[in-house]
């Protein structure tokens, strides 16, 4: 039948109209791939730090990253017989395999991207079933995964661009041996401590009636001439790539709570932990770890809290919920990097709460409307 | 008097209303057409029985079905002419429904049998809710419960307040809004009516801000009728019974009971014009206000259209459409019911025809959740409506009825936000379907 | 050498505790059970269909050692597993016809179009709510699968947007019978050999514009058949399944729209349909 007509009074016609539940409009901000694209946009100021700080390495790291994530991703669908480009286009696999990049070292060689990439999205995500069904953060699991099969590569940081350039001032987190590089030019081979790993491990040769610690905090603190809280702010330190920079991991962080797609209560829960959690410590033994600043601007807890603790799929629901897992993640990340054995804690603690969440999401329930009110017995 | 909601209910949506289509066009009268197919069952509760015949004659407002029970409403004849056939047409739920054929004579004669009262103030509410009866009024805004039966509450639940609903939150939809801009006194005299009938006091009208000049219009009529006109805020669905009431009163209907053990009763502007209509004109419901809406629709607009009009008809009036529309919705977007035949004919809450552009309408799939926790943050009545909607899927209803998914009002804010564009009210509806099943089998009566 | 003794001695003696104790309690907290249950669950299926009205295949077990139940109202079972378990208890099988399901509908995709396009849950449930589903007819079957996936047997394929029984499969355990929105799906004797494959009640040129595989109420098959066999009820030819009629009345008949057909040939026809489309 074609279109019907009546007095030149065009009709709609039934046999092209669509039966559905209602709703039947939808709001076209929230698609997924709008998400993923926002989630890419936010990560941008922090990939372009890394690339400043850390050079052209930064650059292939990410897109190596990013092109094994997307890669794996098609084969697998491919092997399940799925549409080959059915999951690329939300764009989640360029998200993981962004944070992946973040986790890494400027200077990993290539062959670690994509052992990293397979295991984001194989391990991490597509074996459990996809987008939506994967209870830990995919980014993570390749970090946690590589960190225990190459400690020796993920724990070998590079020193930041500007660092070599002044390479004196910054002695104490050069080696000697590595300074001897520098002079000479031959770069490759160039390593640097973490400010987490310089306070953990803190040993300076003249210890005056003070702790190693407390001998290289001030160290850090006068870095001669510069300010060492400011390099920690904007990233001119040792480290992950995408985690050295504050300042751009907050921009972005602000834009992802601006468009409400985090929950703000999860980086400030995280973050906030960490802050009272290490300030406490530290006034009542200054000598176990540094202040609380020290802690909340370094390492991956800027990263973590903004963009891996507030993956949508392994955080929970409930607002409640997610100040729990904020918590959560803050407590852990404290405990391991006070007393634990590693230096940094925050991917470890992002993945035991993504364990937690189905617990979290069971005792985090809402109380419906009128539950309260039939308790009560009000307004009967 | 003008008053400020006391309180916010969480969650709710702001979906881009598109009111402005309609809004401006004044209401205007559907002219006489041929035929009317009235169904039968327009109301929620008993059936009600035919009283006429093939062949026989009938006037305007003369009664074609009586109720079947208390909680049931006659249906009246909108217009004079003969009764046709007696058949099925599709209803607007989409299964096929009982309904009388009415050829019109082109008289147009009144004929209902009920004669006005103009002295309502002094004459008795038993009267008076007896004529709301007989006039077959329903609830208008769509649930269609008699009016009656939510005017006799039980004598053991103290009713103190009255609310109309003229909140309209449904986007595009226009009827209750201008109702309230050319009819405020038939109104604010249909609440002062019912008021009676129940013996009370507090009279509100909930309004929302986006129709300011209903709202003045209503205020400065209002001060003889003692109505309190209150000033909503923009969020959908702020006229669900609960979240109206809780807005205007601060009270929370308990869960699983009804407005009355809240003490209050909920009735939309358009049941109060039409209780107007029944007391002091003696005219029962044949006729209603229905906005005829939506992008492709040539002139949209609100058309005072009889009952039993198939829609195609209405279309018609609003001059077709310009190109093929993606859906024929009757009610709002966020609530109504999509349509594959135009033969369904407007019932007593038909509030509204939507006509979609196939690219405005949602596209479900059954892709899985991501956990964003969307839903839950507009959930109006604070569920768990992912997590439930994954238990259905699953088929683990009796998991979904521990996440209270009995209480859900199906008012589709989850679904809007979701971006997997998961058919989250469908699943709902599945499982309470289901759970009904279930507790039937359970203890058949 | 005096560390592993003392490992050793101390695993031998908690080793030994610990198997005292679990014996004495296997003991005290014994809980009698008929030794009959888990031998007659070892006969039965184990689908735990429920098709006998019990909770599963042990309770049915359990039911039949208690005398509460006879071997026959296992659907799933084979007359030979029902005699077998009937010697084992000593008690008699109990009689019943086997029953098989049967979806009354021959509406598939080539013959009964759709009124809309459905967009939503692929649950025949789901859809019957949504505007009764987009399917022109209203009794016709929705074609999304919820009897199939509720079957433990995998006995129902849907064919052209049809589902269809495999009579050879099927054991009659009605699990399907209950998710059919529509309330297609009939038991019928195993034995009947013709169905009408339509569930209309509608007038037949009602029928007749929504799909042209419905039966039109033209009674031939009525007047072909012996008396009582196929009864008319209103526009809808059914076939009396306490008498059925033989397969030789669809040839008598000559059903104008074939919705009077054999299971075997509703089959075969199905699967044709389904090539061509």
């Amino acid at each position: 039948m074609s279109e019907a007509t009546n007095n030149e009074i065009r009709m709609p016609n039934p046999e092209k109209l669509i039966v559905s539940s209602s709703p039947h409009i939808h709001s076209k901000s929230q698609e997924i791939w709008k998400i993923m694209l926002w989630v890419i946009l936010s990560l941008l100021p922090a990939a372009v730090a890394g690339v400043w700080f850390f050079g052209l390495p930064a650059l292939e790291v990410i897109l190596l990253c990013v092109i094994f994530s997307v890669m794996i991703e098609m084969a697998w669908c491919m092997i399940e017989g799925k549409p080959v480009f059915g999951t690329i286009k939300d764009l989640s696999a360029v998200v993981t395999g962004m944070l992946l990049a973040f986790n890494l070292s400027a200077g990993v060689p290539w062959w670690i991207c994509l052992i990293g990439a397979f295991l984001a999205i194989g391990l991490g995500k597509q074996i459990f079933g996809g987008l939506g069904s994967n209870p830990f953060n995919p980014a993570l699991v390749a970090r946690v995964g590589l960190l225990i099969a190459f400690p020796k590569i993920m724990t070998t940081w590079v020193p930041t661009r500007q660092m070599i350039a002044e390479a004196p001032t910054y002695s104490d987190f050069i080696s000697r041996a590595d300074m001897v590089a520098i002079r000479a030019g031959k770069l490759d081979a160039v390593t640097c401590a973490t400010p987490l790993g310089f306070a953990k491990n803190a040993v300076t040769p003249q210890l005056v009636g003070r702790t190693p610690l407390e001998a290289g905090m001030e160290k850090f603190y006068a870095v001669d001439g510069q300010d060492g809280l400011w390099n920690l702010f904007i990233g001119n330190v040792g480290g992950c790539l995408g985690e050295t920079s504050a300042l751009a991991l907050l921009i972005g962080g602000i834009l992802l709570i601006s468009l409400k797609l985090i929950k703000w209560q999860v980086p400030l829960a995280f973050i906030g932990t960490v802050a009272v959690f290490t300030c406490i410590v530290n006034m009542v033994s200054p000598t176990t770890t540094p202040d609380a600043l020290f802690h909340v601007l370094s390492g991956g807890l800027f990263l973590g809290a903004f963009f891996m603790a507030t993956d949508m799929v392994t955080s929970p629901m409930t607002t409640k919920g997610a100040v729990i897992f904020g918590i959560g993640c803050g407590l852990i990340t404290c405990l391991i990097r006070v007393w634990g054995g590693y230096p940094e804690g925050v991917s470890f603690s992002i993945l035991i709460m993504n364990a937690l969440v189905p617990l979290i999401d069971r005792f985090a329930k809402k109380i419906p409307f009128g539950y309260k009110a039939l308790e009560k017995g009000e307004a009967i | 008097m003008e008053e400020v909601q006391k309180k916010k209910f969480t969650g709710g949506i702001h979906p881009k209303d598109n009111k402005e289509l309609s809004s401006g066009s004044a209401i205007q009268n559907a002219p006489l057409f041929e035929k009317y197919h009235v169904i039968l069952c327009q109301h929620i509760g008993a059936p009600p029985k035919l009283v006429v015949k093939t062949g026989d004659t009938v006037k305007k407002g003369q009664m074609i079905a009586e109720p079947g029970g208390f909680v049931s409403a006659p249906v009246h004849s909108p217009t004079s002419g003969t009764i046709g056939k007696i058949f099925d047409v599709p209803g607007p739920s989409g299964v096929n429904q009982e309904a009388v054929e009415i050829i019109a004579d082109g008289q147009d004669e009144w004929g209902s049998g009920l004669d006005p009262i103009p002295d309502w103030q002094n004459t008795a509410p038993e009267v008076l809710k007896e004529r709301i009866a007989k006039a077959g009024i329903v609830g208008m805004g769509g649930a269609a419960f008699p009016t009656h039966v939510k005017l006799s509450p039980p004598p053991a639940k103290k009713i103190d307040t009255l609310i109309l609903n003229g909140a309209e939150c449904e986007p595009y939809l226009t009827a209750d809004h201008r109702l309230m801009l050319e009819r405020p006194e038939a109104i604010l005299e249909g609440a002062s009516i019912m008021a009676r009938v129940l013996g009370i006091k507090n009279v509100y009208i909930g309004i929302e801000s986006n129709k300011p000049d209903a709202i003045a219009g209503l205020n400065a009529k209002s001060e003889p009728y003692k109505v309190n006109v209150v000033t909503l805020k923009v969020r959908y669905p702020q006229g669900g019974e609960k979240q109206l009431i809780y807005a205007v009163t601060g009270r929370k209907v308990p869960q699983g009971m009804l407005p009355m053990d809240a003490g209050c009763v909920v009735q939309n502007v358009g049941t109060a014009a039409a209780i107007y209509d029944a007391v002091t004109q003696g005219r029962p419901l044949v006729e209603r206000v229905t906005t005829v809406t939506g992008e492709p629709v040539v002139n949209p607009g609100n058309w005072l259209v009889r009952i039993g009009t198939p829609i195609a008809d209405v279309i018609r009036l609003a001059g077709g459409v310009s190109r093929t529309p993606g859906k024929v919705i009757l009610g709002g977007p966020m609530m109504g019911f999509a349509q594959k035949s135009l033969e369904v004919p407007v019932m007593k809450n038909t509030s509204g025809i939507l006509l979609l552009d196939q690219v405005d309408t949602v596209q479900f799939t059954s892709q899985p959740c991501i956990r964003c926790g969307k839903c839950i943050d507009n959930c109006p009545m604070d569920l768990l409506c992912g997590t439930i909607s994954c238990f259905i899927e699953n088929e683990k209803f009796d998991k979904a009825e521990e996440l209270h998914v009995m209480d859900c009002l199906e008012c589709g804010a989850c679904a809007y936000d979701c971006p997997a564009h998961r058919p989250l009210v469908q699943h709902v509806r599945r499982a309470k379907a289901e759970i009904r099943a279930r507790k039937a089998k359970q203890n058949p009566k | 050498m005096g560390t592993a003794l003392i490992a050793l001695v101390l695993l031998a003696v908690t080793g030994a505790a610990l198997g005292v104790i679990i014996g004495l309690a296997g003991k005290f907290f014994a809980v009698k059970t008929d030794p009959r249950i888990e031998q007659v669950t070892e006969m039965l299926p184990g689908a735990n269909c429920g098709g006998c009205g019990r909770a599963g295949c042990a309770d049915f077990a359990k039911a039949l050692c208690a005398g509460e139940a006879a071997p026959a109202a296992c659907p799933a079972s084979s007359p030979e597993a029902v005699e077998q378990i009937a010697a084992f208890l000593g008690i008699s099988a109990g009689g019943g016809e086997k029953k098989v399901a049967v979806v009354l509908c021959g509406g598939d995709k080539t013959h009964a179009g759709q009124a809309a396009h459905y967009n939503g849950v692929s649950d025949c449930v789901s859809a019957s709510l949504i505007g009764g589903g987009a399917k022109g007819c209203t009794f016709g079957c929705l074609g999304l699968a919820s009897c199939v996936r509720a079957c433990p047997f995998n006995a129902i394929e849907l064919v052209n947007g049809l589902a269809i029984v495999h009579n050879e499969i099927c054991t009659g355990c009605g699990n399907c019978v209950d998710k059919c929105p529509r309330k297609l799906i009939k038991l019928v004797p195993k034995t009947s050999e013709v169905h009408v494959y339509c569930s209309s009640p509608e007038k037949g040129p009602t029928k007749k514009k929504v799909c042209s595989a419905a039966c039109i109420g033209c009674r031939k098959c009525a007047k072909n058949a012996e008396e009582g066999q196929v009864e008319m009820q209103g526009f809808l030819a059914r076939v009396n399944y306490n008498n059925p009629p033989s397969a030789g009345l669809v040839e008598a008949t000559g059903c104008p729209t074939g919705c009077l057909r054999t299971p075997e040939e509703h089959y075969r026809q199905e699967t044709a349909t389904q090539e061509v489309a």
